[in-house]
Formats: structure tokens, sequence, C-alpha cells
């Protein structure tokens, strides 16, 4: 009896400090789940894929492995660069089902500029064609976007039916555009912006260096924060929540850091780098579990300690990265995004306050355009070539991270950073059961109910706050 | 005498057939508060409407200070320092007291971004004056009780020194002490020479806070009155049988 009433206070006591944490912090609840969430299912993952190894260990996992989350950051770009417009289109109370068709239509427009119009002309190579191929994907991206916008907010049209006519129409335009072939090889510039080429790899130097400039951000961004909220003698955080929150961030960002800069790059890839710019091969002993690279005898073979260089952060990572950040400013710095929100939270008293709600629309639709251009350059330059197929059914998937990110289809409600999230989530389940040799259907299977529970457990909470 | 602050003339809207508003003209000065009183469906709302820019008529004229203006929506509204405190309470549900009180009108920093932490102190001299009770600037509109949101409503109508403020059944969902503490806003607004459209189904606030009173029956005017020359019941009578007082101004 006693012991159960001091367990039962106990359990009192650790949720009111949990409760202080929350409060002091100003963290919000979802985001913790999802951080949660994110990290069960990579352990698990690790565990299990460690189970089906021949010589099976809880040590032996492959999804914990800098190979495995490298490769993970990179595949998540694409659909994580459009799921930061999907939130806006989606808070305004919109939806674009479009983005995957358009994805596909624009790579392929963007590859042909560069194999067969410019490449021809002005020789394979030019600084030019990189450019133009970009500058394509991207100007091309915002006007669709732009035409989408239009139709639905001047033309009334429900975003619904206008970007499901898109999702149809303009794959149609993608196959028509690439006759149903692949279009291939890009320009080397342009591979760049993909990460599957050793020149997109920024370096364990430059990643650190990148790596505490975040850090600074970070603390500068808490401390000027203070600094505002003092200007005006508001209430201000705890000290030691300040701390908390600065040391967490850092902390994730140099342990992120610290796994990309881990990664080896291939065997083949080394071999090559050292040929090509005369670098000489230390003589070693051959050892198959090792990544760099030596001599033994007049073989180049892996070994223990020999040549080897580390990939660091990825072109495509930054660039999601990036967008992350500066699409959370938009949203809740900008007189843009606040727009957004109180459009998606009651568009009537939007349009009485004089927002020009219209105009809100056709922008928002334009810069999901504009994202879907930027991650069809990532998905083409990352393939080396362009098919009509390349960003199929990628929308449903934009859209389902958006949605575990915790942004509400009723509109009003969502975070950049959530939908982040979402998309790594997501990606991490897919590629954990790659991992476990899973069937393609199988995944399917399980990422649509983890994307309807998902939604489930964010009503219940909600719920249980109100 | 000097041109009206607000006149509409010959105002005509119809819906789908329905004349909603027929040939009603009113016209308000500086200083002045004229109620707008009538049934449910006499068109007073509707009316307000064309003023506000949140509909647009079929016929008839808006003059400010004695020329012609257009208003086709909202912002053209506003640009003639015409606020409106709607009865459905037009805010955003999603965002803070602060991010409604400057929608549409956000302060900005140096940099171009939103100036947040400056609209919250803003927000909180206003409240703190209108409302003293509030504290919740944290929380998004929608947990805010009726009387808060009322207030949240009213500060943003004030904040941005209007001219001309129209207010739809402001005091529908206050308790008796709010109701007072609108009644004293209007008063002081009143001394600011700010013209008030006041529309209100409670025909004893129309009778202590107007000057005059326009009456409205089937989308037509009844007539309007100085609420010194007549009763309680003169009014109720233009209301409920469209008749005019014997004293009518």
């Amino acid at each position: 009896m006693a012991t159960e009433q001091s367990s039962k206070s106990a359990t009192a006591k650790s949720e009111g400090l949990i409760r202080t944490f929350l409060k002091a912090t100003e963290l919000d609840v979802r985001i913790l789940g999802m951080l949660g969430a994110l990290l069960l299912v990579w352990c698990t993952f690790d565990v299990l894929s460690g189970l089906i190894q021949p010589n099976a260990s809880i040590f032996s996992g492959l999804f914990l492995t800098p190979r495995n989350l490298w490769t993970l950051l990179v595949q998540t770009s694409s659909i994580a660069v459009m799921a930061t417009g999907m939130v806006l289109v989606i808070v305004m109370r919109q939806i674009d089902l479009s983005v995957g068709s358009m994805l596909s239509m624009l790579a392929v427009a963007g590859a042909m500029v560069q194999v067969f119009m410019l490449g021809p002309w002005l020789g394979v190579g030019h600084p030019i064609i990189w450019v133009a191929g970009v500058a394509t994907c991207l100007v091309l991206g915002t006007l669709v976007g732009v035409f989408n916008g239009v139709l639905t907010a001047y033309l009334q049209i429900p975003s619904f039916i206008v970007t499901l006519g898109g999702l149809i129409a303009y794959s149609g335009i993608a196959f028509l555009l690439a006759s149903g072939v692949t279009i291939a090889p890009l320009d080397q510039t342009y591979d760049i912006i993909g990460g599957g080429v050793p020149q997109s790899w920024l370096g364990p130097m430059w990643s650190w260096v990148l790596g505490l400039a975040a850090c600074a951000l970070i603390v500068f961004g808490i401390l000027s924060g203070r600094k505002q909220r003092r200007r005006f003698s508001f209430p201000l955080r705890p000290v030691w929540a300040e701390i908390v929150l600065a040391s967490i961030g850092s902390a994730a960002v140099l342990l992120t850091t610290y796994v990309v800069n881990s990664y080896p790059w291939p065997f083949g890839l080394i071999k090559q780098y050292a040929q090509d710019h005369n670098v000489t091969i230390p003589v070693g002993d051959a050892n198959s579990d090792g990544n760099a690279i030596c001599m033994a005898g007049d073989q180049v073979v892996r070994c223990m300690d020999g040549l080897v260089y580390y990939t660091g952060y990825a072109v495509p990572v930054l660039i999601a990265l990036m967008v992350g950040a500066v699409m959370t400013f938009v949203a809740t710095r900008t007189k843009f995004g606040r727009y957004i929100y109180a459009i998606g939270g009651n568009p009537e008293a939007a349009e009485l306050a004089g927002i020009n709600t219209r105009m809100v629309t056709v922008k928002v639709f334009a810069l999901m355009g504009f994202l879907a251009g930027l991650s069809a350059v990532i998905s083409s330059a990352r393939l080396d070539a362009a098919t009509n197929a390349l960003g199929q059914s990628n929308e449903l998937y934009v859209i389902a991270a958006t949605v575990i990110g915790g942004t509400s289809l009723a509109g009003g409600i969502g975070t950049v950073y959530g939908a982040l999230l979402g998309a790594l989530l997501m990606q991490s389940i897919q590629s954990g059961m790659q991992l476990l040799n899973l069937p393609a259907a199988f995944q399917n299977i399980v990422v649509g109910t983890v994307l309807v529970m998902a939604v489930f457990v964010d009503q219940l909470y909600r719920r249980r706050v109100k | 005498m000097d041109a009206p602050l607000v006149e509409l003339r010959n105002i005509s809207v119809s819906f789908g057939g329905v004349k909603a508003v027929d040939d009603v003209s009113v016209n308000l000065y500086p200083g002045e508060v004229v109620g707008l009183l009538g049934h449910n469906g006499a068109g007073k709302s509707t009316l307000i409407k064309i003023l506000s820019g949140a509909y647009k008529r079929d016929g008839g004229k808006i003059f400010i200070n004695g020329e012609e203006v257009q208003i086709s929506n909202p912002r053209d509204a506003k640009a003639y320092g015409i606020e409106t405190i709607y009865q459905a309470l037009a805010l955003a549900d999603n965002v803070d007291a602060a991010a409604n009180l400057y929608l549409g009108r956000e302060l900005k920093t140096r940099w171009g971004t939103l100036d947040d932490v400056a609209m919250e102190a803003e927000t909180r001299r206003v409240m703190g004056r209108l409302n003293p009770n509030f504290t919740r600037f944290k929380e998004p509109a929608k947990s805010l009780s009726g009387g808060q949101r009322q207030s949240v409503a009213i500060a943003r109508a004030i904040l941005f020194n209007a001219r001309i403020l129209i207010m739809d059944e402001p005091t529908a969902a206050l308790g008796p002490q709010e109701t007072r503490m609108v009644a004293d806003l209007i008063h002081e607004l009143k001394r600011q020479g700010i013209g008030i459209f006041l529309i209100d189904h409670d025909i004893h606030t129309v009778m202590d806070l107007c000057d005059r009173a326009s009456v409205m029956k089937n989308g037509k005017l009844v007539g309007t009155v100085n609420v010194k020359d007549v009763t309680d019941d003169d009014i109720l009578g233009m209301i409920i049988l469209g008749k005019q007082p014997e004293k009518a101004a």
C-alpha cells in the first residue's frame, strides 16, 4: 500500500518535471513525439536488420550506420523540399496534387534543354548548360504554379480539381516531351546538385565549418530573441531552459555532422580519384572490412589504414536544410507567412481584414511550383537522367510527409520543421523495409498505415489538449 | 453646414431577385453615432457591408466628405479610414491576439520581417485599456471567451485611427460590465470626432448611445429620427409597423 502510494507520487512528480520542462522551453509536444517515433523506428529497423544478418547480433544492424543514414538524408531531400511548400498550401486550406507530375515534366524539360538544345550547340560541359538546366526547372515550375494558383484563386475552381487535372495532364506532357524515353546523360556540373558524384560531397572540413556555423546561429538566435523580449520587458524563458535548448540543438547538429563525416567514399571512387589526381596509394595489408584503399603488390585492395576520403554533407541535403530554414523564416517571420496562416484560420476574416487573399493564393502555388522545380533538379541530377516517371506518386509522399508532420488538412495549423521530420520519418520506414528485403507492395501497406495512424494519434492529442 | 462624413445615397442590393436593400439613403457626421435598427433581415447588415466593402452594390452612390468614392473591396474601405467590427467576429482563430489586432497591417522591423515583440507590446497596451483582465496574449483566438474575442475585435478597430467606425451588434456576446465598457468606449470615440454606425437589436442601447436612429424594414428605409425627439414606443412603431412617428426629424 505504502509503496504503491509512493510510486504514485513519484509518477506525479516526474510528470510535473516534464511539464515544467516543456513549459519552460516552450517546446511543441508533438514534435517531441515525432522525434521519439523517429528514434523508435530507427532502433527497431537497426535491430531487425541485424537479426537477419548471417552472424546475427544486436550490434550488426545496418540501419544506424553512417552509410545508411547518409543515404537516408540524400534520399529524403527531394520530398523534403516539396513538403516545406506543401505545408503552406495545406495551411491555406488548399491542396496541390500535381507536384509529382510537375516534377517529371520539369525534369524532362530541364534535361531536354541540356541534352538536345544547348549540349550540341555549345559543346558538352559548357557552364551555361547547367545554369540553363536549373533555370528551366525553376522558372517553368514557378509559371506552372502561377497557372494552378490563378485557376484556383481567380476562376474559383477548387484546387483539388485544378491539381488533380494537373496530376493527369502534366504527366501526359512529360511523356510527350520525353517521347517515353530516358533523357541522359545530363551535364556533369548539374549532377553535383543531385549528390551522386564526389564533387557534391562537402568533405569533413567544410562540413565541420558548416556545423559549427549552424551552432553559432542557434546560440545567436536564442540570444537575440531574449534581447528583443527584454526590450519590451516581457517574461523571459528561464536561463537553464535556454541553455538546454541551445545544447540540444547544437548537439543534434554536431552529431549529424559527425555521422556524415564518418561515411567513406565507395572503394571504386577513391581508386578512381587517386588515379586521376596522381595521389600515391600507401602500401598495406588487405582487409575486406576496411574502408580505405592500399597497394598490396600491384593490386589496389581494401584495407584498414590507407587512403580514404569521407563524404560529409551532400549538396542536396544542404539544399533541403537551407530551404527548410528559409521556409520557416517565410512562414513565421514575414507578412506573407502570417497571411497564409490567417487565411487558413478564417478566410473570410482575412479577406475582411484587407488581405488580398487571391494574390496570396497565387503566390503560395507559385512557391510550390518553384520548389517542385528545385526537387526536379535534385531528382534528375541524382539519377543523371530524366524520365517521364521520375516524380510518379511523389505528390502522395509529399502530402503524407506534411500531414505526418502535424499539418492539419482543415487548415491554419502546420510547421515547416514538422514536415521535414515527416519526410524523414517516411523515408526511414521505406529504407528500413528495403534493408529488410521486404517487397515494395508490403512497404506501401506500411507507409499507408503509418500515415493514417499518425493523423489519428495527432487527433487524439488535440482532443485531449482541448 | 459641412458635408457629412459619410453619405450613402439611394443604395440598392439584390440577391437573386430579392431586394435586400431598396433605395436606402443614410448619412453620418463627425462625432455622431447613428443607430441602424430593424428586424432580422431588414437589411441593416447588408447596407453596412456595402460601406465596408464586403458586398457589391447594384445601385446608388457613396460619398465621403462630400466626394463620391468607389468602394469595391475591404481594402478600398480601409483606405478611406472605414473600420468594421463584424457581428460574426471576424478573427483568425488560429493566431494570437496580437496577430489578429494587426492582421493586414503588421508592424515590421527594419529588416522587413514581422516585429512580433512590438506588436505584442502595443496589443498589451491597448487591451490593458480596454479589458484589464485580459492576459492570454500567447493563445490562439479560438481558445478565448466570447467577451475576450469581442474586445480583441474592438481593439483591432480602434487601433488604427479609424475615421468611420461600423459596429455590428458590438455588445451581442458581452456581459453587463463589458457592455458598459463598450458604451464608455463609444463616448470616448465620439469625443475624438469619429463617426459611428451602430447596429443593434436592443432599443435601449440605441436610445442611450445614439444621436440619430435610422430604421429599416424589408430592405426599405422607414425613416431617420433624432433620438431626443422620440420615445421608445415611436421607434418600436417604426420597427414593427413601419410607421413614421409624428415628429419626424
